[in-house]
Parts: structure tokens; sequence; C-alpha cells
């Protein structure tokens, strides 16, 4: 539940080329926190995808005799109350927590983009009818505004998602409505206003390719967020509901066994705690990758 | 700075109206008609006939708002679905205990956060800057209602020194309010390096330490004095951070808050307490925002606002 502060990242009239590729991916390299957060990332991203074929099996079915086991050989983290493999659970999880997070910057980026561009380009009623909605929208803090939008549309996967999508909306119009402001005066804006050009053609052709860097860096940190406040809600009992194999919605039943067998709660922890940490190192170094502020 | 205050006041007015319309327009956004909502399943034709007279619904919208935002500005929140209690006092029975733990919480970031921010920024690229910063990051990247599970099992489970929820007494209070703290104190920390660092490399630092002055009184007395104004803008924004850290943390150790009544009424549908606790959430959130801009003018009287 991290609030974001605007970066301003955007630098107006920056040519890409592939030198600029090639230079802003040697410095990503080079940045081992990012790199290693990267690879987290992809282990996250695997383990989603072969998730069957790591875990044969049904992760949500019960086998009661090994309820609450300690990890073992057998189930290297051991059983949850229900006798499921915890380790299988938390494979199946990481399905569920990416889908959760590219569904959530999905909804934040669809809505948030085109109102920020408007926003900042038109300026106006608009604008203020816009900032207005953004400002009411940021006086509740984030995860409040989820909860707030959870209570309305109910429990479940995808009013999750819509949930802390929407509560995402704010922070990609104000970040690419100041963007936009940066860069509205430019000479090449108003050379394109100047030929005729449409205005949705300079928008998205002229404005809209200044913007991507801060986006890009912003949807790293937003990922780890979603994860961060799904896992949230679900540990509330009001997000993804069980038996579907989520990982706030796992904590959230092991609340229940901290006396008798803690190790139920310690491994779902863990897998939210590196999968938002490994978004968070990777948004940290693609901000000073792709940032010309901070070249090497 | 009378007149900055009144401005500063009156700028609040749209997002306190917005707030009162998103909630107005919570109610009618739920699927369904809210009378049945609020009436229940079993509710007879007549009941939500009843419901539906008494919220006003029978009548035209904008009358309905008028209605409701004069209420609100009474505090008049109307009755909990599940007690038949006021919201009201549903509210004012639980706030208590959030403030404690906000407070508490609070404090306890400032002191270890302001101060490891300083070491880091002091020494920086130094092994004591990565452990700060890298502990910073983990603080921000680990679930809170984690890290209060993991406390209970090592604090209360093995060592058995502390409680594992409740309250009542002084020792209720330690780890909620070490889970609520632990994410604040990350982002405070980055806060006080990262302006530390600027006013450290700033002349005034530097005419400081060539006057002769010891770097105790160059750090405390310059560099930090004139860092402290990001600090608390950021330590008044992370209180919005706390509040949502505050459902989660109290859920964890059954902590009778705000936080657990909205998580309580979300799971029972009451949707007036819903809505009445959400209201307070904001407007809590929004006056500590204006007590840190007024603190914020009192402190840099650089600053003029006219």
């Amino acid at each position: 539940m991290t609030e974001q502060k605007e970066d301003d990242v955007c630098q107006p009239g920056e040519l890409v080329t592939d030198n600029r590729f090639k230079r802003q991916w040697v410095k990503l390299k080079r940045n081992k926190a990012a790199l290693a957060g990267g690879m987290l990332i992809i282990v996250y991203v695997l383990s989603a995808f072969f998730a069957p074929v790591i875990f044969p099996g049904n992760p949500s079915a019960p086998n009661l005799i090994k309820s609450l086991e300690t990890p073992s050989v057998e189930n290297l983290l051991g059983t949850d109350e229900l006798g499921r493999s915890i380790l299988g659970r938390i494979i199946y999880g990481s399905r569920i927590s990416l889908l959760i997070a590219v569904g959530v910057v999905s909804v934040g980026m669809i809505l948030g983009i085109p109102l920020g561009l408007v926003s900042g380009y038109y300026g106006g009623k608009i604008d203020f009818i816009i900032q207005r909605i953004t400002d009411t929208m940021l006086a509740f803090p984030g995860f409040l505004l989820a909860l707030a939008l959870v209570a309305v549309l109910g429990v479940g996967l995808r009013n999750t998602v819509i949930s802390i999508g929407i509560s995402m909306v704010p922070l990609y119009i104000r970040l690419v409505r100041g963007c936009v402001l940066s860069v509205r005066a430019e000479d090449y804006v108003e050379a394109a206003k100047a030929v005729g050009t449409r205005d949705i053609a300079i928008l998205i052709r002229h404005i809209l390719p200044n913007v991507m860097v801060p986006i890009t860096v912003q949807t790293s940190l937003s990922m780890g967020m979603a994860i961060l406040f799904a896992a949230g809600l679900g540990f509330l009992g009001i997000g993804v509901q069980p038996p579907t194999p989520e990982w706030g919605a796992m904590l959230g039943s092991a609340r229940s066994y901290l006396f008798n067998a803690p190790h139920v709660a310690t491994f779902p922890g863990i897998a939210i705690f590196l999968a938002v940490l490994s978004f968070n190192l990777l948004g940290d170094g693609l901000r000073d990758a792709l940032d010309p502020r901070f070249r090497i | 700075m009378l007149n900055y205050l009144i401005k500063r006041l009156i700028s609040t007015i749209p997002v306190l109206l917005g707030i009162s319309l998103l909630l107005f327009f919570m109610l009618r956004m739920l699927p369904g008609d809210p009378a049945q909502v609020l009436a229940g399943q079993m509710a007879s034709p007549e009941d939500i006939e009843n419901i539906r007279h008494q919220l006003g619904l029978d009548r035209p919208i904008y009358e309905q708002y008028a209605t409701y935002l004069s209420r609100l500005v009474r505090f008049d929140l109307g009755l909990s679905a599940r007690t038949q209690n006021p919201v009201i006092d549903e509210i004012w029975a639980r706030l208590p205990n959030t403030l404690l733990l906000a407070v508490v919480a609070i404090m306890l970031a400032c002191l270890f956060g302001i101060p490891a921010g300083i070491i880091s920024a002091v020494r920086p690229y130094s092994w004591l800057d990565y452990l700060v910063t890298m502990s910073a990051l983990f603080g921000i990247s680990m679930p809170v209602f984690w890290l209060g599970l993991m406390l209970v099992v090592v604090f209360s489970v093995v060592l058995k020194w502390l409680p594992a929820g409740g309250t009542g007494s002084w020792q209720h209070v330690i780890l909620p309010s070490i889970t609520l703290a632990a994410l604040v104190i990350a982002f405070i920390a980055r806060m006080t390096r990262s302006t530390m660092l600027e006013t450290l490399s700033q002349d005034f630092t530097t005419t400081a330490r060539s006057k002769g002055l010891t770097e105790k009184i160059v750090i405390i007395k310059h560099a930090l004095r004139n860092a402290l104004i990001p600090i608390i803008t950021v330590v008044g924004l992370q209180f919005g951070l706390l509040l949502g850290g505050a459902v989660l943390t109290e859920t964890v150790f059954a902590w009778p808050g705000l936080g657990r009544l909205i998580v309580d009424s979300i799971l029972a549908r009451d949707y007036p307490v819903i809505q009445g606790a959400i209201l307070i959430f904001g407007l809590l959130y929004i006056f500590v925002n204006l007590v840190v801009d007024f603190i914020y003018a009192f402190v840099d009287p650089r600053i003029r606002y006219d």
C-alpha cells in the first residue's frame, strides 16, 4: 500500500534511437538489485505458467489426514489445515497474483492515461473537473478506496481487480497530466498543431511517447502495490475467496492456527513479500536506467 | 498567515463535497434496490417500502442529496443495519482505539525513521547506508498483516512475552503499533535520507563547516533543520497509509478500532456503518494534512502566503 510520489522523469524532445536503448539496457544490467528483481519476476511468471507441470494435482483438493503437517521431504513447506500442500498452493497462487497485477494496471492505464492526456492537453474546464475528481479519490488512502469499492461491488477475483484498478487510476492521471504539461509547449507539438494535425494524432504520436518512461516505472511499482492490496483484501476475507489459492486468503485462514502451526502463516507471506520486492526493485532500477538525468 | 489558513480551509470544501457525493452514490451504485439491500433478504414488501420512504428514495435525486448533505453536516449518519445503534455512536466508541494506535505508531516511526535516514545520509554508500536503504525497501514491500502475524509467532507463541491480541493494558499496544509503524518508518527513513543528502551538499552547510562548527551541530542545526519541512510533509501523507494499514493491523490483533469496524461491516453488508466509517477516515486524513500544512507554514519563515 505504498503511496507513490510523483516523479518528474519525463524529458521532452529525446530522440528514441538504438543507441539510447543500448545505453539504458547496459545501465539496467549493471544495477544488480534491478536484475535480481527482474529474475525473480521471471521465476514467478514461469511457476505461474508451468504450475500444473511443477505441481501435478489439484492444489485445492483437501486431504484431511495430512492436516497441518510441518515441512518434510514429501511436502517441502508443510500442509495447511485441510492437508493441502502449501508449496503447491503458493505456486498456483502466483497465477492469481500475477493475473491480478496485470488486470489492475490494465484498468489503471486504460482509464488513467486517456484522462490524464485529455486533462493536461486541453486544460480549462475539463481539466478542472478531472482534477477535482482525482483530488477526491486521492483524499482516501489507496487501500481504503479499494476497500470502499469492494464494499459496493462485492467480493471475488473480478471485483478485486476492478476495485484496486480504480484506486490506481488517480495515480496514472496525475503522472500523465504532469508529463503532458511539461511537453505541451514544446516546439514539435506547436509545429504539429501549425500544420493542422488533429488533436488525437498529436496526443498519440507526439505526446504519448514522451509519457511512456514514467508510465513504465509507475506500472512496475503499481504491480507490486496491486499484489500487496489484493493480498490485504484476501486476508480480510473480502478479496479472492477460498478455496482459490490466493496468498492473502491463505494467510487469513492461517491466522487461526498461529499457535499450533505457525509455518502455515510463514510461507505465503514470504511469497507475497518477494513478489512485491521484485517489482519494487525492478521499478527503481527502471527509473534509474530510463531517466536521462541519471546518465552513466 | 491567517490569510493562508483561511485559503487552505476553503480549498478543502470541493474535496469534502466530492467525498460526500462519492459516498452518496455508493449506495445507489449497488446492484439492485438499496432499500432491498438494507432490509435484507427476508424483508416483506411493506418493510422495503417503509425503508424506501425512510431513506427518501421515493423523492427526486437532488432532493435526496440535499437531505443527505444536511444530515451529514450534523453528523447524523443514520442507524447501523446490524445493531440499530446510531452509526456515529459506533464510530465514537472505536475511534479512540484507532487514534491511539496511529499516534503511537507515528511517534515510533519518527523516532526510528528520522535517525536512520540521517545516519544513511551522513555516510552515503557505506554499509550502514546500504543497510538502511535495503531495510526501508524491505519494509515497503512487506505485507503489514504478515509482519503482524510473524511478530505474534515470535513474541506471543514462542517467547510468550506479549499478548497476541485484544486490548486492556499497555502491553497490548506494543505489537500492533510496531506492525503499523514498520511501513511508515521505511518511508520516513527514505525521505529523510534524500532530503538530508540534498541539504548536506548545500552552500550553507559548507559555510557552517568552514566556520569550524562541530559536525554534530552542522548536521542537526543546519542540515536537519532545513530538511525538516519535506519530512513533516511526508509524515502527514503517511498518516493515510497508516489508516489503510490500521484496517489490516486491527484485524490481525483483534483490536476494536475503526478499521476492524469497516471490515466487519463490509462482511455484514452494513452499508450505513461502512459509509460513516469511510467518511470519518477521509475527514481524519484531510484534517491531518491540514494540520501538516499549518505546521509547514509555521516552521518555515521563508514562505509567505498571500
